[in-house]
């Protein structure tokens, strides 16, 4: 499964060109079960780009990299739980470190966003998407961000105004924003459809 | 004092109010008949005297409840002022701009008395007497961004330049036409521009973007935008669109003469001399319907323009649903006959 296409869309709306080995270069690798397989498909086109990796694994077992041994693996149970451990690597990584991020929309958001709040530059960030097109949405209203997103509109899971999907995101947030659908006719929300690619 | 200050409302009864003086020197935004989005830029300051451009920040009447409004805003919700850490310079910067600016062009409102970095700040209207110490944070109650734009009419914007953009890395928000600071903070000029329909086609924010890289210290620009807005609202903030966004339903033939604004954003740019950030300050003037047309020319013309628009930017700036009693309001003021160039009325 390669990596995912998304339809052109406005200037905020983030791409993910697809990871490409940096070689051996001290590196910080993220993905959940879906994004393992393209780190997976990275060792395989270059070996090297694991000797100085440190993988953290979000959900899935560390199996799911076959034979390609990075110099580290960690294995979390959800984003939040990786958070700190991310965090940490991210604020000792030296000039030059790069990020590998693979997998679902959320998670590339929240920890890019961890990646530049910590003073990394975007051109030593790599995203590549794969499985699910859920997206991390904040609602612009309570603040509260909703995982998982794949309706438009949506229920906030926080203060429950119906919301619109709106493309534009925030990269420091690492988030889409929802914004009340219904604002001015209340009630009046229009039919629920999935969200495409 | 000379100047007088209203004593009015941008929220519930909503007792803001134009005075003659006011409605005389509005900025009325549209040169000609038609509107469509171009790069409008001159250089700023200078204009007919008593006129908002002519001085580089403008106060009016409504200086004080102003900023009494954005205390409230701010006190519901402080992350409408936001500076990432590296744009604490680009803060002092705004200061100084703001301070000495002031005290030179309203000398009876505003005063700065400056001992190498002893600086004493007195501002009448607000009744604020304060002895600082300039580029220490600890002398101010609050960061120095916050602290003149608690003082100064206007949204403000602090931009900071690296990888051939502009970075929209602080900012004092209380008055915007429906975006989020907190959400847009940290983005670069394409990507807060996101959401504005087809103008990245039209090539206008490429324009925009290489004119104010270009922009150098001492030199200042300015252009004006426009939007409207259902009563004389500042807050119209995404954050509160569930609040407000009811109040545009509320327009009736027979009230949208006094509920409908025109609502005028005078835009300025300045470079900053320590930070090299370019300061954006955004500037919200407010009118309604009825005050408008008290200028045959400017009646005449908004009819024209509103009439005409492109439908995609009636959407856009929210007007949308209410344009046809917009238009037939208006169309009493039009009697065909033609309009003088420029801006301003004919006196």
């Amino acid at each position: 499964m390669p990596n995912t296409e998304f339809s052109p869309s406005i200037d905020s709306r983030p791409t993910y060109t697809g990871l490409v080995s940096q070689g051996s270069a001290p590196a910080i690798m993220v993905a959940d079960e879906a994004g393992a397989g393209a780190l997976s498909d990275l060792a395989t086109a270059d070996a090297s780009v694991m000797d100085n990796a440190h993988v953290v694994l979000v959900g899935c077992a560390a199996s799911v990299l076959g034979d390609n041994a990075p110099r580290a693996v960690h294995e979390t149970p959800d984003l939040d739980a990786a958070t700190p451990l991310v965090s940490q690597l991210l604020n000792e990584a030296r000039m030059g470190t790069q990020l590998y991020l693979a997998g679902s929309e959320g998670l590339m958001g929240h920890v890019s966003a961890l990646a530049t709040a910590a003073g990394m530059p975007l051109g030593e960030i790599q995203m590549e998407h794969r499985g699910s097109i859920a997206r991390r949405m904040q609602c612009v209203h309570c603040k509260g961000i909703t995982e998982g997103v794949t309706t438009d509109p949506f229920t906030c899971s926080h203060c429950g105004l119906t919301l619109f999907v709106r493309d534009h995101f925030s990269r420091r947030l690492g988030v889409f924003q929802g914004v009340c659908v219904d604002a001015e006719t209340p009630g009046v929300v229009p039919e629920t459809v999935e969200i495409q690619a | 004092m000379t100047m007088q200050f209203n004593d009015e409302t941008f929220r519930g009864d909503y007792t803001y109010f134009n005075s003659e003086t006011a409605i005389n020197r509005f900025p009325f935004p549209f040169d000609q008949d038609t509107y469509m989005y171009s790069v409008n830029i001159e250089q700023h300051p200078g204009g007919p005297k008593g006129t908002p451009f002519e001085k580089m920040f403008d106060v009016d009447e409504h200086y004080v409840s102003e900023m009494k409004d954005r205390e409230i805003t701010l006190a519901e919700d402080p992350l409408r002022c936001q500076s990432l850490p590296h744009m604490e310079l680009a803060g002092w910067d705004l200061l100084e701009l703001i301070m000495v600016s002031k005290a030179k062009d309203y000398p009876d409102l505003f005063k700065l008395t400056r001992d190498g970095n002893d600086w004493h700040w007195v501002n009448k209207p607000l009744g604020i007497e304060k002895k600082f110490t300039f580029l220490a944070p600890t002398t101010l109650p609050c960061g120095p961004m916050e602290y003149i734009t608690r003082q100064t009419q206007g949204d403000f914007a602090l931009l900071h330049e690296r990888d051939g953009n502009l970075w929209m890395d602080a900012g004092m928000v209380t008055s915007q036409a429906d975006w989020s600071l907190d959400f847009d903070v940290g983005m670069n000029f394409f990507e807060w521009h996101a959401p504005v329909p087809k103008a990245k086609k039209m090539g206008v924010f490429d324009k925009a973007l290489k004119f104010l890289l270009s922009v150098n210290q001492g030199q200042h620009y300015r252009r004006l935008n426009w939007t409207m807005t259902v009563n004389p609202r500042l807050d119209t903030s995404p954050e509160n669109y569930h609040k407000w966004g009811p109040e545009k339903r509320t327009i009736t033939p027979e009230n949208v003469g006094q509920k409908q604004f025109l609502r005028v954003e005078l835009q300025t740019f300045f470079r900053l001399p320590r930070s090299n950030a370019l300061a954006f300050p955004i500037r919200c003037y407010l009118m309604n319907l009825e005050d408008i047309a008290t200028k045959p020319k400017w009646g005449r013309r908004l009819h024209r323009v509103l009439r005409d628009i492109d439908p995609d930017l009636a959407d856009y700036k929210g007007f949308a649903v209410n344009q046809e009693m917009i238009v037939n309001y208006l169309s009493q003021f039009d009697d065909g006959a033609p309009t003088s160039p420029g801006i301003f009325p004919e006196s």
